[in-house]
C-alpha cells in the first residue's frame, strides 16, 4: 500500500515523522482521514485522538488539543498546540485538562467560547474513556 | 606594607570566590546544554508556522478583510516594547545589552513624538530601564518560579498582549531579545511582531505554494485562528532563545572571572612570598649585628 509523510510537530519538540499508510484527524469541522494522493487542504484542529497507521494494523494514538493540519498529495504535517503520545498519558493528565477547561468555561461568558470549551471537554472525556481501554 | 597575615586572608578570600565563580561557571554549562536544546528542538515548529502562514497570507484573496494582527491598525502612534531579559545577574552584558538596545529604541521613538509603552519580561531589564523609563513601563512579568520554559509561559503573555491590543493600547509591538548564535555570541535582536510580519516563503516550500489549498473552515477563520498562535510561538522562540543566550553569557563571564581570580592569586602569591622572605632576612641581619655588637 502507497505511503505518505507525515509530520506531527509540538512546540516543544517534533513528537513524530515517518511513512505512514493514513492517519485520522480530529478536524475542527469533523474527524477525517487522509489517505496518499488527498486533495490540498488546511484545517484547523480541535481537541481529539489523532490515529496513525503506519502499516496495516500498527499504528499509534496521540492525543492533540487544537492545532493545524496542512494535507496534500505527497505529505501531512500537523502543527499541534499540546500533544501527548498514548503511551505518556495517564488519566490524571486528563483530569487536570478537565478541572482546566471547568475553570475556562466557568470564567468566561461569550457563548461561542463556552460551546468550544463544552466540546474540549465532551472530546478529554472520549479520550479518557478511550485510555481505559 | 601589609603583614603576612592580611595577605594571607586576602589569598584565602580570592580563593573561595574563585571557587564559587568556577562552581557557577560548570552550572551554566550544563544549563546551556539544556537550553541550548529546547530552542533548538523548538526551531521546527516555529518554521513549519511560518512556513504554513507564509503560504496562506500569500495567497490570501485580495480585497478580503485581512485580521487586524496582520494588517495593523493603519496607524503608529503608540509602539509597545516588551522587553526580555533575565531573573539574575552574574552574567556579563546580556542584560545590559538587550536594555541598551530596547532604550534606544524607545528614545529615538520619543524623539519622534510617539508614544512607547514598555512591558518587561524578567526582573533585570526592568531595573535597568526603570530609571529612565518609570512612567513608560506598564507591567513587569516575572518568570522566576519557571523551571522550564513552556508554551503556557508564551501564552500567558501572549495573551497579554492580544488584550492590550484589542483594547487599542499600542499600534506596535516590538519583541526585544538576545539571539543565541554560540555560546560566546549572543545578539540582541528587536523583532516586530504585531502586525506580524511574514517572510515571503515561495521559494522555500516550492511546490506545495501552487498547490490551491482547500480551506476548512474558511480562509479568514483559519488566519485569525493562526495569527494570535504565531504570536505565541514566536514569544517562546524569544523566551528559549534568551534563556540559552542568558546562560551562555554566564558561562562567559564565570570564566573570565575564574581567570581573573586565579590571575589576582598568582599576584598575591608572589607578593606574600617576597614579603616572608624580606621578614626572615630582615630578622637575620638582626641577630647577626646583634652577635657582631658583642
Amino acid at each position: 500500500m502507497a505511503t505518505f509523510q507525515f509530520d506531527l510537530v509540538g512546540p516543544e519538540r517534533i513528537l513524530y515523522s515517518g511513512a505512514v499508510d493514513a492517519v485520522q484527524l480530529p478536524g475542527s469541522e469533523g474527524e477525517m482521514t487522509v489517505l496518499p494522493g488527498h486533495a490540498p487542504v488546511l484545517t484547523t484542529l480541535k481537541t481529539g485522538m489523532l490515529v496513525i497507521t503506519e502499516s496495516p494494523q500498527h499504528g499509534k494514538r496521540v492525543l492533540v488539543r487544537g492545532g493545524f493540519a496542512e494535507i496534500n498529495a505527497t505529505s501531512l504535517t500537523v502543527i499541534a498546540e499540546r500533544a501527548t503520545p498514548l503511551e505518556e498519558l495517564t488519566p490524571a493528565i486528563i483530569d487536570a485538562d478537565i478541572a482546566a477547561a471547568e475553570l475556562l468555561y466557568d470564567a468566561t461568558d461569550d457563548y461561542d467560547r463556552k460551546l468550544e470549551i463544552e466540546g474540549q471537554i465532551a472530546q478529554l472525556r472520549e479520550a479518557k474513556v478511550a485510555l481505559s481501554f | 606594607m601589609a603583614s603576612l597575615k592580611d595577605l594571607r586572608n586576602r589569598i584565602t578570600s580570592v580563593k573561595a570566590t574563585q571557587k564559587i565563580t568556577k562552581a557557577m561557571q560548570m552550572v551554566a554549562a550544563a544549563k546551556l546544554r539544556r537550553a541550548q536544546m529546547a530552542a533548538e528542538s523548538a526551531r521546527p515548529y516555529a518554521e513549519r508556522m511560518a512556513q504554513v502562514l507564509g503560504n496562506l497570507a500569500a495567497n490570501l484573496t485580495p480585497g478580503a478583510e485581512t485580521p487586524r494582527l496582520l494588517s495593523g491598525t493603519g496607524q503608529d502612534h503608540t509602539h509597545l516594547l516588551v522587553v526580555c531579559t533575565a531573573e539574575r545577574g552574574l552574567c556579563g552584558a546580556f542584560n545590559s545589552s538587550i536594555s541598551r538596545l530596547a532604550r534606544d529604541h524607545a528614545r529615538r521613538l520619543m524623539a519622534q513624538g510617539k508614544t512607547v509603552k514598555i512591558i518587561c519580561v524578567g526582573k533585570k531589564g526592568y531595573d535597568v530601564l526603570r530609571r529612565e523609563f518609570r512612567d513608560q513601563i506598564v507591567e513587569l512579568i516575572e518568570l522566576r518560579g519557571v523551571r522550564q520554559l513552556g508554551f503556557e509561559n508564551a501564552e500567558g503573555i501572549a495573551r497579554n498582549l492580544l488584550g492590550r491590543y484589542d483594547a487599542g493600547e499600542f499600534d506596535i509591538a516590538t519583541l526585544f531579545y538576545s539571539r543565541f548564535r554560540s555560546v560566546i555570541a549572543q545578539i540582541p535582536t528587536a523583532q516586530q511582531i504585531i502586525p506580524a510580519e511574514i517572510a515571503p516563503t515561495e521559494a522555500a516550500s516550492g511546490a506545495s505554494a501552487d498547490a490551491v489549498y482547500e480551506y476548512e473552515p474558511g480562509e479568514g477563520e483559519i488566519l485569525a485562528a493562526l495569527l494570535p498562535r504565531n504570536l505565541t510561538v514566536q514569544i517562546l522562540r524569544a523566551l528559549l532563545e534568551n534563556a540559552a543566550s542568558e546562560q551562555g553569557a554566564r558561562m562567559g563571564a564565570m570564566d573570565s572571572a575564574t581567570r581573573n581570580a586565579g590571575e589576582m592569586i598568582k599576584k598575591q602569591t608572589l607578593i606574600y612570598n617576597r614579603t616572608r622572605q624580606a621578614m626572615i632576612t630582615k630578622e637575620l641581619i638582626e641577630i647577626i649585628s646583634g652577635a657582631e655588637a658583642l
